[in-house]
């Protein structure tokens, strides 16, 4: 009995700490976990494996009502321009940089270094 | 499924840990108060620890609280890879950039530096127990004063507590498996993360993204 209590509150406790989309002001889908990937696992969390899983996150997040987290598009426009799909790059950099305008500076930099790659 | 049942014990772990700790004073808020920082630089944690793989598993783990705080977090993997490519190897090395450098290229208004002190597990017969502590500093990028700093630490048992033997070696056997990669530092990485920034009077207070921003200024 003691432990059917347990389990339930720490199912609880576990919920509200591994930060369950209901809480979440952002739609993070698996922007953490190909970030820890990229380290963990580098064989396999390839520029195009990553983006196959991003790119599917942006289909369920804009059946949300939540924007992408900070820097989601930021970190896509960086896997597309290690494929050399710069086009797609500067579009996740332009969009990074409208939605969170503090990622300004740096996004812009990101972008002229595009132009120069492009030239 | 192993997942499930690794996250009903560890959420009692928690829950058993959370109840028997008096709380500290609550911190000094006034230079943080004062400057309200919109974006944070989070750099790559040095590490401390004996697990080489530490520092990037606790960076992955970093945005999440941070940015749903009301922060806006730079993509971490993106800086490192930007900083890397520009001639800095190792976290220690992007540690030393000078904050004029970093307000040059990148703007933030704070940046913050991680120290990972401690990343592993403890095995015994029955169970195991994993340990995940971290220093954390946010410095305005502008005067290089300090804004907020803390240390937290998570150990989390896989110990089941009550049941019998039987149900003890089924455990152990689980926690083995789970255990067996960084994973089980990972999980415990997020939770202390979560700590860090979030427990009210000790961790941030909401930034200018969050709904409660200035609800917390007292």
């Amino acid at each position: 009995m003691k432990h059917k209590i347990y389990i339930v509150i720490g199912l609880a406790v576990a919920a509200i700490f591994s930060g369950c989309n209901q809480t979440t002001a952002y739609y993070w889908g698996e922007y953490e976990e190909q970030v820890y990937r990229m380290y963990a696992a580098p064989d396999q969390a390839t520029a195009v494996a990553q983006l196959e899983v991003l790119e599917l996150d942006l289909q369920k997040a804009a059946a949300t009502d939540k924007p992408l987290a900070p820097g989601f598009r930021a970190h896509m426009g960086f896997l597309y321009y290690q494929l050399g799909r710069f086009d797609e790059a500067r579009n996740a950099f332009e969009t990074e940089k409208a939605e969170f305008p503090e990622s300004g500076k740096m996004m812009d930099r990101f972008i002229q270094k595009l132009g120069r790659s492009n030239a | 499924m192993l997942k499930v049942i690794y996250r009903v014990i560890l959420g009692s772990v928690v829950l058993s840990l959370a109840g028997c700790v008096t709380p500290p004073p609550k911190k000094d808020y006034t230079a943080l108060r004062s400057m309200q920082p919109k974006s944070i630089l989070v750099l790559p944690p040095l590490n401390q620890s004996i697990e080489e793989n530490a520092s990037y598993s606790y960076l992955s783990t970093v945005t999440k609280p941070l940015a749903e705080m009301g922060y806006y977090v730079y993509p971490v993997a993106v800086v490192d890879a930007f900083l890397k490519e520009n001639g800095l190897p190792t976290p220690g090395e992007m540690h030393q950039i000078s904050l004029d450098k970093i307000d040059q290229i990148i703007g933030p208004d704070a940046v913050l530096y991680l120290t990972v002190l401690n990343y592993g597990s403890k095995y015994q017969v029955l169970d195991s127990s994993t340990n995940v502590s971290a220093r954390a500093r946010l410095v305005d990028v502008k005067t290089g004063n300090e804004l907020w700093s803390r240390t937290v630490t998570t150990v989390q048992s896989s110990s089941s507590g009550g049941g019998g033997i039987a149900e003890m070696l089924v455990a152990a056997a689980i926690s083995q498996v789970i255990n067996s990669s960084m994973d089980a530092g990972h999980g415990v990485s997020r939770t202390n993360n979560f700590r860090l920034f979030t427990e009210s009077g000790q961790g941030l207070i909401y930034g200018h993204r969050n709904e409660k921003f200035g609800t917390d200024l007292n």
